[in-house]
């Protein structure tokens, strides 16, 4: 069960993510404790190799790493250029004649992780790749939506934003279609990939057609830094067409929840009443993140090191 | 039964006892010993749950981790007499592991073993108190519990000894 490394919820069977979602459940109670670590990866050594700013990702990581009482080392390397790909590989071997037990890489083009994860003898977990995946995001979202319905098979998820660009989406839609939901995505026509629907998805482009019926409604970060005007005129009329507010959230079940992968453009995405108050549960996204990156690296961490000593 | 006497016999009072039984095998035996003890002095001790995995010396050694079981502590062990509670005790690693994740709970008072079976074997200088049975075994041999179910023990247990290759 597992390989060596997590690249994409894309490779993950059924099982495997079933055993990832119920080993971060059982994380979640160390969260609770008073004394908030075990000693599981003690003398075990984590690198996040971070070429994308993340103050998010890299922290839940590092909590998660500090939790299970490894040790674990920032390495960010954010003004590395796409084009010295090189140097990129350089800089991978280089931490990995350091014998970490885990190395985690975010980069903003797609596939760089595997690029890095084929060269190192440590495992590597995808802390997300450009437009690619965000496989723990993906995870902590199931493990959210687990929490709070009971089950994934059955559901329906519908993604809203900008689905063209975002790796959460992605991620998701292998994730939640694995679990046996269905996934639809919504936002406007340019920010719907034309072969979207191949991903085993419907698309809408009305928001209320997209919500009706849904469990879960997930707004997608609109990357304000990306968008200079190309993909939509204006934010004004992004937010009144599929930001989220009460009256809109009407469309969804009764019961329906809110989620976002934060953080959130306030007014944008979300209504400021959403972003702070039931029903979203982002803030219960950002705890179970900790517990589920604890899950992953108590998984991963430190394997392929010993198998590559061989077993004794 | 004879365990819950034993328990009453060894403390002035249950006030303080606290039972901590080790996910999956000892907590049949933690739910039984509960009602007994109650029967026997109308103290409702606490349960509380501990998985050892996380503590385990041995959760490294192999590539597949083994999955992780519930925690589930209730109150602070703060000053409590806690007695861990366990089905087979062997080399006493389980014991050690647990004995750590108690401490991660708070500074007891006093911490003592309950098991079911003791089969011998010790690795760590571990004692158990209180002791259902002591089945002497050869290395290599297994003990088997049958009549053990989740909310607890129906009728008399068998211990089973099987041999493995």
């Amino acid at each position: 069960m597992l390989g060596k490394d997590l690249l994409g919820i894309e490779d993950l069977a059924r099982p495997e993510i079933e055993l990832i979602l119920d080993t971060a459940q059982r994380m979640t109670e160390i969260g609770t404790r008073e004394v908030k670590k075990v000693p599981t990866l003690r003398g075990r050594t984590i690198v996040n190799l971070f070429f994308e700013a993340s103050t998010r990702t890299q922290t839940s990581f590092e909590i998660a790493g500090k939790r299970l009482a490894a040790d674990v080392v920032n390495f960010s390397a954010l003004s590395s250029s796409l084009s010295k790909n090189e140097s990129i590989l350089d800089t991978a071997k280089t931490l990995d004649a350091m014998d970490p037990d885990c190395v985690i890489v975010r980069h903003r083009v797609a596939g760089v992780p595997k690029r890095i994860a084929d060269v190192l003898t440590a495992p590597v977990i995808n802390a997300g790749d450009g437009a690619h995946e965000h496989p723990s995001q993906a995870l902590l979202d199931m493990l959210t939506v687990f929490q709070q319905k009971d089950r994934l098979d059955g559901l329906t998820v519908a993604i809203i934003g900008d689905i063209s660009h975002s790796r959460v989406a992605r991620s998701n839609i292998y994730g939640f279609g694995k679990m046996g939901a269905e996934v639809r995505v919504a936002g406007p026509p340019t920010m719907l990939p034309a072969d979207v629907e191949t991903l085993g998805v419907k698309a809408y482009t009305s928001l209320r057609e997209a919500l009706d019926g849904a469990d879960v409604v997930m707004a997608l970060r609109i990357q304000l830094e990306r968008l200079d005007g190309a993909i939509f005129p204006s934010l004004r009329e992004y937010s009144a067409t599929f930001g989220l507010d009460r009256s809109k959230l009407r469309y969804a079940k009764d019961d329906a929840i809110v989620m976002h992968p934060g953080p959130v453009n306030r007014g944008v995405e979300l209504s400021h009443d959403l972003a702070d108050h039931r029903p979203s549960v982002i803030l219960d996204q950002v705890r179970n993140g900790v517990a589920l990156r604890m899950a992953l690296l108590y998984l991963i961490a430190g394997r392929q090191v010993r198998e590559a000593k061989g077993k004794d | 039964m004879r365990i819950a006497h034993e328990i009453v016999e060894g403390h002035e009072s249950l006030q303080d006892v606290y039972l901590v039984a080790v996910p999956n095998g000892g907590v049949p035996l933690g739910r039984i010993l509960v009602q007994n003890l109650e029967e026997l002095t109308g103290v409702r001790v606490p349960l509380g749950l501990l998985d050892t995995t996380l503590y385990r010396d041995d959760v490294l050694v192999t590539s597949e981790r083994p999955p992780l079981r519930v925690t589930e502590m209730p109150s602070s062990v703060d000053e409590r007499v806690v007695l861990l509670v366990e089905d087979v005790v062997s080399t006493g690693r389980t014991i050690r592991a647990a004995m750590d994740g108690l401490m991660d709970f708070g500074r007891p008072r006093a911490v003592r073993v309950v098991a079911l079976i003791d089969r011998g074997h010790r690795e760590l200088p571990i004692k158990i108190d209180f002791v259902g049975k002591n089945v002497p075994t050869r290395p290599g041999e297994s003990v088997t519990l049958r009549g053990r179910t989740c909310d607890g023990l129906e009728g008399a247990l068998e211990v089973v000894l099987e041999s493995e290759g």
